[in-house]
Parts: structure tokens; C-alpha cells; sequence
């Protein structure tokens, strides 16, 4: 099976390929954001640096212990999810723009200290062993977005995700409703750093190289401008945000030096035309529901003014 | 040796406090983080540098023609990128204002390019005055005396201007303000004024003090100078003063003692552990929420 995939993934264009798993990386990152930002409305600066944990965590995992692959994307998701708890903890109950603030000083200090570190081999970054499996990387990174997308639907849809919404629309009523606010939180939090360690994990195994100074605040910019691009709480919407910021700069590179320039004004006109997103509130459950004629839910309400 | 330490860091804090008064302001009347202002401040360093370089102007007179430069520049960025947005989402306007940031930066790299310029030697004649066992420089002098004067010159501003009370009531209220007659629309686009002269000022200070202008010199002063203001409390004047300087000193007394490898990470420790102990900052209003 696995030479069969091997042979399929080999028989691809390697450009269209980097771009499709460049896809499918972003698409994991901007889920797990889109828990902690657009379902439970909680702002983090700071995405990249758990994607570095994981990252790191699973290269290391590879180097000196040769767990297989599956099991080894497991514990690295579940390590930086840990580390997420950690430092969720004291921070999520600061609000607004404290905590954004906060997440984003706890990344650049995640990234400093990676920066000193022996084990991570400080500046010069770390060469990642190829992953150990038979199943070539593409396919990998596909399934794990594949299970990203379901997952993060099905926790939007249930209780759980109930709750985070209440959470987002307005903390004193959902706390007077009996939601525990901080462990609510926590577990977004940690559901989100879970999926940003899982997308670190497979970037570092893809590329094969990994340097603490590729996951700083750029990164986590790029993270969080994919899900509210795609519209703040929406899976399709995070999933095509995702896409278009990921091969926007492969679609760009034809006006090389003004490629960045272009970005930069593409965002703010995005955002002025389209200032809920492309796909603001929308979700696959309903879109689904409106294709069989049946009717969905109520819209979610996504993009109003806060406060 | 603490007192050069202490002098270093007061020169540094008060740049940084120049660079977050424009954070805490604009956050204070439309409470928006503009990610653009670090930008801002890295134009204001290079129409400073191009102004005496290219123009052979005086350094003050380059400052002047900095600040007006940034002005026009911040009202501007104001009236396209966020102005449509102020009905909208905090987080659209603050992708928006991103995106500003990441053109502006672009931008610099494609007409100046990736290598860092310097002022010329012959911009402000350097000396070394001595207090005691520190050493001071004329340089030093001047930042902090031009950072003390803007600050003084902002606060007769805002306190007792007819345009500064209307500053504070619009931060106070902004949809009162607008029912009182104030056009609240000149004065947000007056606060980015004064918020982008700050930063084009502190731009060319720091750009004479490192001797260095970079097209990405905007993010991590951007990102520091945020912090000062969040750790004074955002919205707080005095507040981004004091966050600038409890900044600028504790950086450079942690280079000293060795920790130079840290720099980065210093500001923001000793943010979140402010923010943890004080969640409203150092001189931050408490909030009550009503229900």
C-alpha cells in the first residue's frame, strides 16, 4: 500500500505538490486558531510559537527516539497542548487585548528561549530525519487536515462548542448559565495548541528543517489573517482562508519583488469589502442542510462589535 | 556603572514611550491596535535619514519634516484602512491594520532595500560629558530632552487645547461625544496625527542613536512599544511614558548582567508578569462591566 501511495505521490507535479501540502499545513494551524479565536472569541497573538513546540517536540521525538510517525504526531500535539495549559492557565483570564497581548510575549519569549537552547541546537535550527512511516508525507498531512476538519465540526456542533460560542458572545451570561469559564477555555486553548502542534510537527517533518526564527510574530500574523479571512468561527470558511493565503504568495510570485506589497493590500481590501470575512458564520453542517432543502439553523453571528 | 546603565536605559525607554503614546492613544478613543504604528515609525526614521543624507538639512529641521511627513502618512492609513472599518469586528480592523503594516514594510524594502543605511557622522556631533563615574553622550541628552519636550508639548495638548478635550471625551464616550457636536471623525483622524509624529520622531532618535535604518526596524520596536503601553496600562498617556521607560531601563540592566541573548524576551516577561499581577496595567482605569 505504501509503495502504491508512493507511486502516486511520485507521479505529481513536486511544485503543485509543496503548494498542496503547504495547503493542507495551513489549513490544521488556521482550525486550531479558529477554537481559540473564533469559536471561543478568545484573540492569541501567539499560534506560531505552539506550532514551534510541536515542531520542535516532534523533531526531536524522530531524533532520538524513532517512535513511528502516527504515534509520534500524537505525542507532540499532546505535548504542546500541555505546554498551551501551562501557560493558558495564568494568562486566560486576563481579557481582549491583554490576553493578545500576553500570548504574543509568551511567543517571543517560546521563541527566544528556543533560540538558547542546546537541544534545539539554538540558531542554527534543527535537521529533521525524514518521518517514520510508509504512508508518503502529502498523504499524511492531508489526512491529519481531513481529521482536523471533521473534528473541529464536530466539536463546533456539540456541546462543548455550544458552550465556547456562549463564552464568545458574552462571558456574564454564559458564566450566569453555569459555564466553568476558565476550564472552558482551557480546554479550547488546549484543543487549539493540540492542532497547532500537530501542523508544527508535519511542517518540521515535510521541510526537514526547522529554525526557532521561522515561527515569530510574522507567522502567527499569517495564522490568524487565514481565519478571519475565511470568516472568525467557520470550518469551510478557516479551510478556504487557509487555501487562498497559503497559495496566494505561489500565485503572486509571477510580480516577484511586489509580491509582498500586493499582500499587504490585498488584507486591507479584503477587510474593507469583505469585513466578516468571505465566509463569515458559515458552517458545513448548515451548508450541507441547504443543499438536501432542508432548513438550517440560525446563522451563527459572527463580526459584530464587541463590548 | 548602574548610573550609566540607568542612563543607557532611560535614552532607549524614552523612545520606546514615544513610539507607545500613538499605540495608547488610538487604542484609547477607537480601541484599536494599530499594527501599523511600528510602520510608521520606520518611515519616519527613513524620511528623517533622507532628509539629511540626500537633502543636507539640519537634523531638527529633518525631525520637523519627519513628523509632518508621518502625519500625512497616519491620517491617511487611517481614512483608507480603518475608517470603513469602525463599524465592523475589532479583529477586522486589526487584520486590516496588519496588512497596512506588511505593505508599508514591503514597501520600504522596494525602494530603500534589505540592507540597513546609516545617518551620516556629520548628522549630530557626538561628546562625551562626564557625571561622576557615567559617561553621557550629547546623543543621549538629546533623546531624552526631545522625548520629555514631546511629552510635555502632548500633554498641554491634550489637557488644555479645546481639540485635546475633545480627545478625551471621545475616548471617554465616543458616541456621546458625537451627540455633543464633536466631529468625532477630525479628531480621530487628529489623534493619528499626533500619535504618527510621535513615532516618525522617535523614528529618527533612534535611527541617529543605533546609528542603523532598516526596513523592518518597525516590528520588534513596534512590538515593544506596544508592550510599554499595555504594561502602563493602554489607553493611560502617563501610563505609555512609564511602561516606555520601565521598558527601556529593565532591558538594558538585563543586557548588563549578562542576558544579552534574552533581549528580546526581557520586555515581554516583564510585561506578562505585570499583566498577571495587574491585568489592567500599571496605571490602567479598572473597567466595571455593566450588565
Amino acid at each position: 500500500m505504501g509503495a502504491a501511495l508512493h507511486n502516486f505521490v511520485g507521479g505529481m507535479d513536486p511544485y503543485f505538490l509543496q503548494i498542496l501540502v503547504n495547503i493542507g499545513i495551513a489549513i490544521i494551524l488556521a482550525l486550531g486558531l479558529n477554537v481559540i479565536t473564533g469559536l471561543t472569541g478568545q484573540l492569541s497573538l501567539g499560534h506560531a510559537a505552539f506550532m514551534s513546540v510541536g515542531a520542535f517536540a516532534s523533531a526531536l521525538l524522530t531524533i532520538k527516539t524513532g517512535l513511528p510517525f502516527s504515534l509520534n504526531l500524537l505525542l507532540a500535539g499532546s505535548f504542546t497542548a500541555l505546554i498551551g495549559i501551562l501557560i493558558g492557565f495564568p494568562i486566560l483570564r486576563l481579557t481582549g487585548d491583554y490576553l493578545a497581548i500576553c500570548t504574543l510575549g509568551f511567543a517571543e519569549i517560546v521563541k527566544v528561549v528556543f533560540l538558547n537552547l542546546d537541544i534545539t541546537n539554538r540558531a542554527l535550527g534543527l535537521t529533521v530525519p525524514p518521518a517514520k512511516t510508509d504512508i508518503p508525507m502529502p498523504i499524511v498531512v492531508w489526512i491529519c487536515a481531513l481529521l482536523a476538519v471533521v473534528a473541529v465540526t464536530f466539536v463546533q456542533n456539540s456541546r462543548f462548542g455550544r458552550a465556547l460560542k456562549a463564552i464568545r458572545e458574552d462571558e456574564i451570561a454564559a458564566e450566569s448559565m453555569g459555564i466553568n469559564l476558565t476550564l472552558y477555555k482551557l480546554k479550547s486553548f488546549a484543543l487549539g495548541t493540540f492542532l497547532a502542534g500537530i501542523g508544527g510537527a508535519l511542517y518540521g517533518h515535510f521541510l526537514s528543517y526547522i529554525n526557532p526564527s521561522d515561527f515569530g510574530f510574522l507567522k502567527s500574523v499569517d495564522i490568524l489573517s487565514m481565519v478571519v479571512l475565511g470568516g472568525l468561527g467557520s470550518v469551510p470558511g478557516a479551510v478556504i482562508g487557509a487555501s487562498v493565503l497559503a497559495a496566494a504568495p505561489e500565485f503572486l510570485r509571477f510580480m516577484s519583488q511586489y509580491r509582498m506589497l500586493v499582500y499587504g493590500a490585498l488584507l486591507v481590501f479584503l477587510m474593507v469589502f469583505r469585513p466578516n470575512g468571505l465566509l463569515g458564520g458559515v458552517n458545513f453542517v448548515d451548508l450541507v442542510l441547504r443543499t438536501l432543502g432542508k432548513k438550517p439553523g440560525l446563522p451563527l453571528r459572527t463580526g459584530q462589535k464587541e463590548e | 556603572m548602574l548610573l550609566q546603565q540607568l542612563i543607557n536605559g532611560i535614552a532607549l525607554g524614552s523612545t520606546y514611550a514615544l513610539i507607545a503614546l500613538g499605540y495608547t492613544m488610538v487604542y484609547g478613543i477607537i480601541t484599536l491596535i494599530n499594527f501599523a504604528h511600528g510602520e510608521i515609525f520606520m518611515v519616519g526614521a527613513f524620511v528623517g535619514l533622507l532628509a539629511v543624507a540626500t537633502f543636507k538639512l539640519n537634523i531638527f529641521v529633518a525631525m520637523m519634516v519627519a513628523m509632518i511627513a508621518s502625519m500625512i502618512i497616519g491620517v491617511v492609513i487611517e481614512l483608507i484602512a480603518y475608517r470603513p472599518l469602525r463599524k465592523s469586528s475589532r479583529l477586522s480592523a486589526l487584520i486590516s491594520a496588519i496588512g497596512v503594516s506588511i505593505f508599508l514594510s514591503s514597501l520600504a524594502l522596494m525602494v530603500f532595500g534589505a540592507d540597513a543605511k546609516a545617518f551620516p557622522s556629520t548628522a549630530f556631533p557626538v561628546r562625551q560629558i562626564k557625571i561622576g563615574e557615567a559617561e553621557i553622550s550629547s546623543l543621549q541628552l538629546l533623546i531624552i530632552g526631545i522625548s520629555a519636550l514631546l511629552m510635555l508639548g502632548l500633554e498641554f495638548i491634550v489637557k488644555k487645547t479645546k481639540i485635546g478635550k475633545a480627545m478625551r471625551a471621545t475616548s471617554e464616550d465616543y458616541n456621546t461625544a458625537a451627540l455633543m457636536g464633536i466631529n468625532v471623525n477630525r479628531v480621530i483622524s487628529f489623534t493619528f496625527a499626533l500619535g504618527s509624529a510621535l513615532a516618525a520622531a522617535g523614528g529618527v532618535l533612534v535611527g541617529v542613536l543605533f546609528n542603523a535604518v532598516s526596513f523592518n526596524m518597525g516590528l520588534m520596536a513596534g512590538l515593544k512599544a506596544f508592550a510599554a503601553a499595555v504594561l502602563g496600562g493602554i489607553g493611560s498617556i502617563p501610563g505609555a511614558m512609564l511602561g516606555g521607560l520601565m521598558l527601556g531601563i529593565t532591558e538594558v540592566l538585563g543586557v548588563a548582567a549578562g542576558f544579552s541573548s534574552y533581549r528580546d524576551a526581557i520586555a515581554f516577561a516583564i510585561l506578562v508578569l505585570v499583566l498577571l499581577v495587574k491585568p489592567t496595567g500599571l496605571l490602567g482605569r479598572k473597567i466595571q462591566k455593566k450588565v
